[in-house]
């Protein structure tokens, strides 16, 4: 049976992984390759690298880290964060990328998602939506890009249908309301997305502790599930944490 | 000149870094190319043939790069490993964009059943299959597994992203299958032959045990 998957998140920023709270006292994490070789060691079934780099003229950086770590890790690596085009979606493959994630150009030009599907295949483009829930629309949650600050008016049910729609292989949901609360993942949300699309669901934002990763797919119906904090800091292996899914039931590669 | 120990075939269908890299890693004493040249592939001692995207567009482009006879050459001829959409299109035919494959193998390629697909809890099943997923190996009348399924547990698991899949005429040709939630076709062999529909390169370490056994394999 396929196994439910586990995704740490690692944060670029200058072609370095860091780590912070919430953005602030950002400092090195550690060596690249070693702290993916012991994720992949614990057991994690991707990782994805999110390059958070303020500024576009570092943004390449991030490639050198992909071309490092994939030539020591043999698993999926995932890499999101300022991808504006085809060619920034090539120049990350060719690094050793096997998925990207685009977000908020998917927002700006919906066209570029078909033309990477159509160009690269559908299995190497990833959707990634911020949602939020909202109060002043005729639906429940709301895209909003640019790291969550802006509105886009778009339902973000019918916003997944679109993507995947246009050639999306898979989408990540990031609930806005949640993300960093450390309370678990929105999963009404993307229990309603799920159900919606037929492409693979990552569930991110707001886990706390393995309860969470478990809700995330007995209750969010997410496919795989991401998670950063909760591993960076040495709270729970992703060896613990699949323990704790595989003893709740859930199917997992241990 | 010393020929090169293993050519990659390049036909310009996504990324090919990923598999070198990790034969390079399992054989570090080897050479290893990524290659789109007939003679150099004709000269290799052994070939991989991956595949990423659409089959009709993966054909159209092995073609447009005059690689069929070397392809065809090498999977008769010498260790030969298809990943992904190349085990689809050593058969004849694919439902994706109606294709036609290299027939080399009676048998069609087909789509898993969208609708109503469910597992045994009840959950749906998405697609494209994507992940991990379990792998039985086929047993010669119970007795040796293949030479490719050295060192890997039956039933480990092996990270496949598709949406479509062989069904082989010659069941004989079948070296492994996995469920979802059928049994579906997810590894063949024949003499200097074997192909994989998911991506050992990407499989930790039973994907690199099948790569190392790949690059020391004398069928």
């Amino acid at each position: 049976m396929l196994a439910k998957r586990i995704i740490p998140c690692l944060d670029v920023t200058d072609g370095r992984v860091v780590k912070g709270v919430n953005f602030l006292e950002l400092r090195d994490a550690g060596d690249p390759v070693e702290i993916a070789k012991r994720y992949d060691d614990q057991g994690a079934d991707e990782l994805t690298f999110l390059d958070i780099t303020a500024s576009s003229d570092n943004r390449g950086l991030i490639l050198h880290i992909i071309e490092q770590v994939a030539s020591q890790v043999f698993i999926p690596l995932t890499v999101g964060g300022g991808v504006r085009g085809v060619e920034d979606v090539r120049r990350l493959l060719n690094a050793g990328a096997d998925k990207v994630s685009i977000n908020t150009t998917a927002v700006l030009n919906p066209q570029m998602v078909a033309d990477a599907a159509q160009r690269f295949g559908s299995q190497c483009i990833v959707v990634a939506i911020d949602a939020k829930k909202v109060d002043n629309q005729p639906f429940e949650w709301e895209v909003f890009t640019h790291g969550g600050r802006k509105a886009t008016g778009l339902d973000a049910v019918k916003w997944a249908q679109h993507m995947a729609s246009l050639g999306a292989g898979e989408l990540l949901i990031t609930s806005m309301d949640r993300d960093g609360t450390k309370i678990g993942f929105n999963n009404p949300l993307n229990k309603a997305i799920s159900d919606a699309v037929e492409v693979p669901i990552i569930a991110s934002g707001g886990v706390g502790n393995l309860q969470h990763l478990v809700d995330g797919v007995k209750l969010g119906g997410a496919d795989a599930v991401l998670a950063a904090s909760i591993f960076h800091y040495g709270e729970y292996t992703v060896k613990q944490a699949k323990q704790y899914m595989a003893q709740q039931g859930i199917e997992v590669r241990l | 000149m010393k020929n090169t120990d293993i050519a990659v075939v390049d036909y310009g269908m996504g990324n090919l870094r990923s598999v070198a890299k990790a034969l390079e890693h399992v054989a570090p004493g080897k050479s290893v190319v990524i290659s789109s040249n007939p003679d150099e592939i004709a000269s290799a001692n052994r070939v991989v043939f991956p595949g990423q995207g659409a089959m009709p567009d993966c054909m159209r482009e092995l073609d447009a790069r005059g690689l069929r006879a070397a392809v065809l050459d090498a999977a008769s001829n010498k260790p030969f490993l298809g990943i992904c959409i190349g085990l689809q299109m050593l058969f004849e035919h694919s439902e994706e964009g109606d294709a036609a494959g290299l027939g080399l193998f009676k048998g069609q390629v087909v789509r898993f059943a969208t609708a109503d697909m469910h597992d045994r809890h009840g959950e749906k099943l998405k697609v494209p299959h994507m992940g991990w997923n379990q792998v039985y190996q086929s047993r010669d009348q119970g007795l040796a597994s293949h030479a490719l399924w050295q060192g890997i547990e039956d039933g480990a698991r092996f990270y496949y992203v598709h949406s479509y899949y062989v069904q082989p005429e010659e069941l004989s040709l079948v070296a492994g299958y996995s469920e979802y939630p059928n049994s579906f076709t997810s590894a063949i062999a024949k003499n200097n032959l074997f192909a994989v529909q998911f991506h050992p390169e990407k499989s930790a370490s039973a994907g690199l045990q099948m790569l190392s056994n790949f690059v020391n394999w004398l069928p």
